[in-house]
């Protein structure tokens, strides 16, 4: 048992201790006199936290960005922060002098967030050579960064002059040296921290999470902390045990499965690590998954957070269930697999016993033929959350609906399945006029709210005319929607 | 480490340098007012608000508040010395803390100091509160039935408008309403209070607006000005939002300082900074406009109506400027505007960028897109043809000549390099055979007046020291925000005395060094601080010449100031040198500086006059494009050409130009603030408040600086204003995506899309127009 975290900031070693497991980074860095990086929201939306922590891959080091306002301290065990203030050594680093060369900064409160995601841009991996890298990627590297002065017209200069050239700064000559000292602190059992009548747990195993849960149902779960961090930051609540799950090795499953051609997707598996394994499987998946959150929040959250959470307004379920996913859980008694779509009981209601944890998701490969698409739709393109979204899976037998699934979410108090709509269609030819009534059929599926994010109103028709989207996509060629990404 | 890039050498002015502060906001070490050092025992200041939106407080339940272990004070109106008021304006209608009266759901009602900022947050949730209910009014429809006014309505008129419009051949009438807009300054309210001995305050305060804090801090505490220091080295951001809103949470840190004598600080939470502080007024606007066979307006009458929320705040003068702005660029034989100013129960709207503005502007700009659908003509045509034009076409309806106009120039030269009319024709060929996806485009103008509308905050001031080495010390109260001041009036220093910008030192705005400030506001900082600095540096100047004349015999006249140097008839001397012998010859090297704005005056209750200096200028082009099945929309391609006059700092202002831009699409566009029927805003943080991200900016967004920009008058080295007028080019994208939707129904009146133009509205408005809509 270890009372204490080591992590690297910068290249110096802390370790601490005697800590509120609550505590974020973002106040534990305030608190130090660490102020270059600023709270702009304290939950996870604007950038003015954002820093970046590297994470040992290997013999090699992967600098992924977060929001210090919402991700715990003790979540840092094992692993290298950097912050704004460790950027500039001799002179400024390349991503800072760019800001500085094109007039990036007007107030420069949003601006040592902004650096920390060029940052993490810039230590990317990324196309070599004079192009250097598209706008599409700047602008999804800089998604969770708001900024109200500049416009981010000089930002995005800055970007593309200091990703024009390969990374190479005192991080990467230091690689070795840092690969080295993490090593050194790399957690190898369950890490436990107590203080005053609050603890946390970090155990690396099933077994060991499923005994702690056994041990503590009134334990709350956090793998990403990207809701979880808000209940701490905004409603201030009291969590007396907390486990986190991202060390959970078998948690961490990414792999296609080819007895049940599945891929199964671990519940603490970040939606940034799945997205390679997800597009592969479905291409379609990605416009979605690039427009959950941003990096940040993707860098952060998981899959299973989000389907645990039971929101009627998560990205992911509408499309897994459309795709027919399924659910494992398990408890200290075993496992058990779901329909995804039969976790979601009601709003605020779940299928998950007390003592129990979402293991993994399976997602059925792809069968022969059949065409998926999933679709947002919120006020701003980029890190907003659904109004309305929606995700068909359709196959088609000669002309004729062999098998439809539909699943919106946004539209009742679970994410839910059109099966109204989908028994019009099921049977029939893939025809406007087959379509017409699928989409009055709707109507009987769903009796949406009204909220600030759209009325009940505009969410039906929408939710109508996403139906017809996808009837376009699926029959003509021309684009039927706006793409993602600054048009030239 | 590489400083250099802020510090490029003389030369100073009509140049560009990177904001003064570029390196240390890129390497995390600009001090932000949370960032600085904490003395000793200092505590955090929280507080706890109404949750209903009208009533009377029955009981302030605080047992729990105060119990709660960490807890020092709690504070409510009764424990407030002096005046329990924040009114900017001496309408003594905005409480600091309630004293019995709930007029918003947000409104602050008591404050809790508590050694950390988690407790005091944790205890102000825990009082007990009675309350009992009133009904609210909430829109501007009720309080116009009510006559529920923070001021007099008021009325501005040019001739007959009635007769006009009656005897035009055209007629026209329509409704829009424009939204709320939230600042959104990345930087929520902070201050720390510092008590001092004599019972004097220290205030360490993100405002636009520090003497009236300090004014406000002695009033609240029962003490003269003269006890009351505030001190603002910058702000992340304000937007207006930090002229009268940071006061409030200083008040209540200065006020738990007096009562515990130990340094008291406060930030607010963003959730609790977007319910209880201050928004862009939402707006209704009805016109009826009379107009001949070419589109030329021949009468206007307009009506807008503010929602101003509880108490007067600035609403006078930003409903004010929205009547001067009804008007925009073109001409109004005849006009009739008249102005609501709507008390509601929701919290009190406030400046922002723009000042009223945008909204009057928006309003004309709906006139003349209608007006051009009516008539089947290019609106650029209908514009161009109600231009302010020569002697006979140049008297707005304020009765104020307009001398300055260039958008005669400006505007063909815009559509001419944005290639204006050969996109307008791709585009209808493109919606001709594009089913879902629908573009438009739409260029339009600005003309923005730059003064303060209320005369006497015309003035500015400046303290200038050199020290013996030559180093020159520079102070004004005009405060950063990010837009560049401190770098433009240290270039005009700089250019003044011929020596390199790092000479000069910028220094935090203090009321201590220059008294009696107007708010850094109404885009008149540089103009009006530079030229009080110039003042300055002219004395001082002035009796370096005297000294160095008499001392080496020579004419005044020979004596001139050059690269480093000063050039005294043949010889030249270090300009450091020069000023040390000055020293040793008993000269004052400190000169205070001052400026008032000349010309200007106006007569509000005959509303005439000339409130303006001078005009800003510019004009935008937007294309976009919206998805006819969902609503949602882009924006393409941007073209911009604005008169800065001859820029201080193009750098600088560019990114005025840019960022006004992007901040005005996001208040069309995506940014909608939402009120529940109970009066309780639910859009309090950016998970459901959405600004601009980086994506919504288009790949060619082409911003440039009108090249023959001068101004007329002799404003500080004939430069502009630029921090407001640029936010009204965004005008631009709501028409463009008004065209668009036009283009669905072309043989129908306009449609009538309201702003903000959410996918929401827009599908809407689709339907409106087409005959989707019957359902
Ligand atoms: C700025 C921002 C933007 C966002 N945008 C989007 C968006 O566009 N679309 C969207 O869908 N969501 C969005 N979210 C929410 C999304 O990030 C979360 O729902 C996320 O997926 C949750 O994962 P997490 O790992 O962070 O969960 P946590 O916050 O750690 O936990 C969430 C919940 O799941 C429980 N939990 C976690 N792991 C398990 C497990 N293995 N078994 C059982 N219970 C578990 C926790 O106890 C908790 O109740 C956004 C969040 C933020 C902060
Ligand atoms: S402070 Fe806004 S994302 Fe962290
Ligand atoms: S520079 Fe002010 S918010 Fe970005």
């Amino acid at each position: 048992m270890s009372g204490a975290i080591r992590f690297l900031l910068g290249n110096r070693l802390i370790e601490a201790s005697d800590f509120d497991p609550q505590l974020t980074v973002l106040d534990w860095l305030r608190k130090n006199r660490h102020t270059g990086t600023k709270e702009g929201c304290a939950e996870g939306d604007c950038g003015a936290c954002t820093v970046v922590v590297g994470d040992l891959a290997g013999d090699e080091i992967r600098y992924r960005s977060f929001n210090a306002c919402i991700q715990l301290l003790a979540t840092l065990d094992g692993r290298q922060l950097i912050i704004v203030e460790d950027l500039a050594q001799a002179g400024l680093h390349p991503v800072q002098q760019a800001m500085v060369d094109h007039h990036g900064s007007q107030c420069g409160f949003c601006t040592p967030g902004f650096v920390m995601s060029l940052f993490a841009l810039y230590h990317e991996n990324r196309p070599p050579g004079e192009q250097g890298i598209g706008r599409r990627q700047i602008d999804e590297g800089l998604a969770g960064n708001l900024c109200r002065c500049t416009g981010y017209a000089p930002i995005v200069r800055a970007a593309r002059q200091a990703l024009s050239v390969p990374a190479d700064d005192h991080f990467s000559q230091a690689r070795e040296q840092t690969v080295a000292s993490l090593k050194q602190i790399q957690p190898t059992e369950c890490l436990e921290l107590e203080y005053e009548n609050r603890s946390f747990f970090a155990p690396r195993s099933l077994d060991e999470l499923c005994v702690l849960l056994a041990q503590h149902p009134d334990a709350v779960m956090v793998a990403g902390a990207t809701d979880v961090g808000l209940w701490i930051t905004k409603q201030l609540r009291v969590i007396d045990t907390l486990i986190y799950t991202a060390n959970v090795t078998e948690l961490q499953t990414l792999a296609i499965d080819k007895q049940s051609a599945c891929l199964e997707i671990g519940a603490a598996v970040s939606y940034t690590d799945a997205m390679g394994a997800l597009t592969d499987v479905y291409p379609d998946f990605r416009p979605l998954l690039a427009r959950l959150g941003a990096v940040q929040v993707r860098n952060a959250g998981t899959i299973g957070g989000n389907i645990a959470n039971g929101s009627p307004i998560g990205d992911m379920p509408p499309p897994l269930i459309a795709l027919d996913a399924r659910l494992v859980l398990r408890g200290i008694h075993g496992q058990r697999t779901l329909d995804l779509e039969e976790f979601f009981i009601e709003y605020g209601r779940q299928d998950l016993r007390p003592g129990e944890c979402v293991e993994k998701i399976l997602l059925p490969l792809p069968s022969a033929g059949q065409q998926f698409r999933a679709y947002k739709l919120c006020k701003r393109f980029d890190q907003d959350i659904s109004a309305v979204c929606a995700a068909f899976a359709l196959t088609l037998d000669k002309g004729t609906v062999a098998s439809i699934r539909i699943c919106y979410g946004g539209m009742a108090g679970v994410p839910a399945r059109a099966r109204e709509a989908e028994s019009t269609l099921h049977g029939q030819s893939w025809t406007q006029a087959g379509l017409d009534g699928a989409m009055s059929a709707l109507e009987r599926d769903f009796e949406p709210i009204s909220d600030w994010r759209a009325s009940s109103e505009y969410r039906m028709i929408a939710a109508q005319n996403l139906l017809q989207r996808f009837f376009l996509e699926t029959t003509r060629d021309e684009p039927v929607h706006l793409q993602a990404g600054a048009a030239t | 480490m590489n400083r250099e890039a802020s510090q490029k050498s003389t030369g100073a002015v009509h140049m560009d340098h990177a904001h003064d502060s570029a390196v240390k906001h890129v390497t995390g070490e600009a001090v932000y007012v949370d960032d600085m050092l904490e003395p000793a025992g200092l505590l955090h200041v929280y507080f706890g608000t109404s949750d209903c939106a009208r009533g009377n407080i029955r009981q302030l339940g605080l047992d729990e508040v105060k119990a709660l272990p960490g807890v020092v004070a709690v504070i409510t109106a009764q424990d407030i010395p002096g005046l329990n008021d924040i009114s900017p304006t001496h309408t003594l209608d905005e409480e600091i803390l309630c004293s019995g009266e709930i007029h918003f759901a947000g409104q602050p009602l008591f404050a809790v100091a508590a050694e950390d900022r988690e407790t005091a947050r944790r205890a102000a949730r825990l009082a007990e509160i009675e309350v009992e209910e009133e009904p609210a009014i909430l829109d501007v429809e009720e309080a116009l039935a009510r006559k529920s006014w923070v001021s007099e309505p008021q009325e501005m008129r040019r001739g007959d408008a009635a007769a006009a419009i009656s005897a035009a051949s055209h007629r026209l009438r329509g409704e829009l309403r424009t939204g709320n807009q939230e600042h959104f300054y990345l930087e929520g309210q902070a201050a720390m209070a510092i008590p001092q001995e004599d019972g004097d305050m220290l205030i360490y305060s993100s405002t636009q607006h520090p003497s009236e804090l300090q004014h406000l801090v002695a009033a609240t505490l029962g003490l003269s000005d003269n006890a009351v220091t505030v001190e603002v080295r910058r702000m992340g951001g304000a937007f207006g939002g930090k002229e009268t809103q940071a006061a409030q949470w200083a008040l209540l840190a200065a006020l738990a300082a007096h009562h515990t004598g130990r340094a008291a600080k406060i930030r607010l939470d963003r959730d609790d900074d977007m319910i209880s502080t201050g928004k862009r007024h939402d707006f209704r606007i009805v016109y009826e406009v009379g107009f001949d066979d070419d589109g030329r307006i021949e009468g206007l009458d307009v009506e807008l109506a503010a929602r101003c929320g509880m108490s007067a705040d600035l609403s006078a003068a930003i409903c004010d400027r929205a009547m001067f702005h009804s008007d925009n660029a073109y001409y109004l034989p005849t006009a009739r505007i008249r102005s609501y100013r709507c008390r509601t129960h929701t919290v009190s709207n406030t400046a922002l960028r723009g000042f009223g503005g945008p909204q009057g502007m928006m309003g004309i700009e709906r006139v003349i897109d209608a007006i051009a659908a009516r008539l089947g003509k290019d609106p650029l045509d209908v514009r161009m043809a109600n231009l302010y034009g020569d002697e006979g076409r140049n008297i707005t309806p304020y009765h104020m000549e307009v001398k300055d106009n260039v958008l005669h120039e400006l505007m063909p030269e815009l559509a001419e390099t944005a290639g204006y009319h050969s996109r307008r024709d791709a585009i209808d060929a493109f919606n001709h055979d594009s089913p879902v996806i629908k573009r438009g485009i739409a260029l339009t103008p600005v003309k923005f007046g730059i003064s303060f509308t209320t005369t006497f905050l015309n003035q500015a001031g400046a303290l200038v020291h050199v020290y013996k080495d030559g180093s020159i010390h520079l102070n004004h109260g005009g405060t950063e925000m990010g837009q560049g001041l401190f770098i433009k009036v240290a270039q005009v220093v700089a250019d003044a005395f011929q020596v390199s910008l790092d000479q000069v030192k910028i220094t935090a705005t203090t009321t201590a060094k220059v008294p009696n400030t107007s708010a850094t506001a109404a885009s008149s900082g540089s103009d009006m601080n530079g030229m009080a600095a110039l003042n300055a540096v002219r004395k001082i100047q002035k009796r370096l010449i005297v000294f160095a004349a008499e001392k080496y015999g020579v004419a005044s006249e020979s004596i001139q100031f050059v690269d480093g140097q000063v050039l005294i008839g043949d010889t030249l001397i270090p300009f450091p040198e020069l000023v040390n012998e000055a020293y040793l010859g008993r000269v004052s090297l400190s000169a205070t500086g001052y400026y008032r704005t000349p010309k200007i005056w106006y007569d509000r209750k005959k509303a005439r006059g000339r409130p303006f200096l001078y005009f800003a200028y510019g004009a935008a082009v937007s294309e976009v494009e919206i998805d006819t099945l969902t609503g949602e929309n882009r924006i393409r391609r941007v073209d911009i050409l604005h008169d800065a006059g001859r820029s201080l700092n193009p750098a600088i202002d560019m990114g005025q130009i840019e960022g006004g831009f992007v901040q005005g699409a996001g208040w069309l566009t995506m940014e909608e603030l939402w009120w529940d029927d109970s009066g309780a805003i639910r859009t309090h943080s950016p998970s459901t408040y959405k600004i601009p991200v980086s994506s919504d900016v288009p790949e060619e967004f082409n911003a440039r600086i009108w090249q023959p920009g001068k101004n007329r008058e002799p404003t500080i080295h004939r430069s502009k204003a630029v921090g407001e007028p640029p936010l009204m080019l965004a005008i631009s994208v709501h028409s463009a995506i008004n065209q668009a939707i036009a283009s669905l129904a072309p043989d129908r009146p306009l449609p009538a899309l309201d702003a903000p133009a959410t996918p929401e509205r827009i599908l809407m408005c689709i339907r409106s127009v087409t005959d989707n809509g019957g359902d």
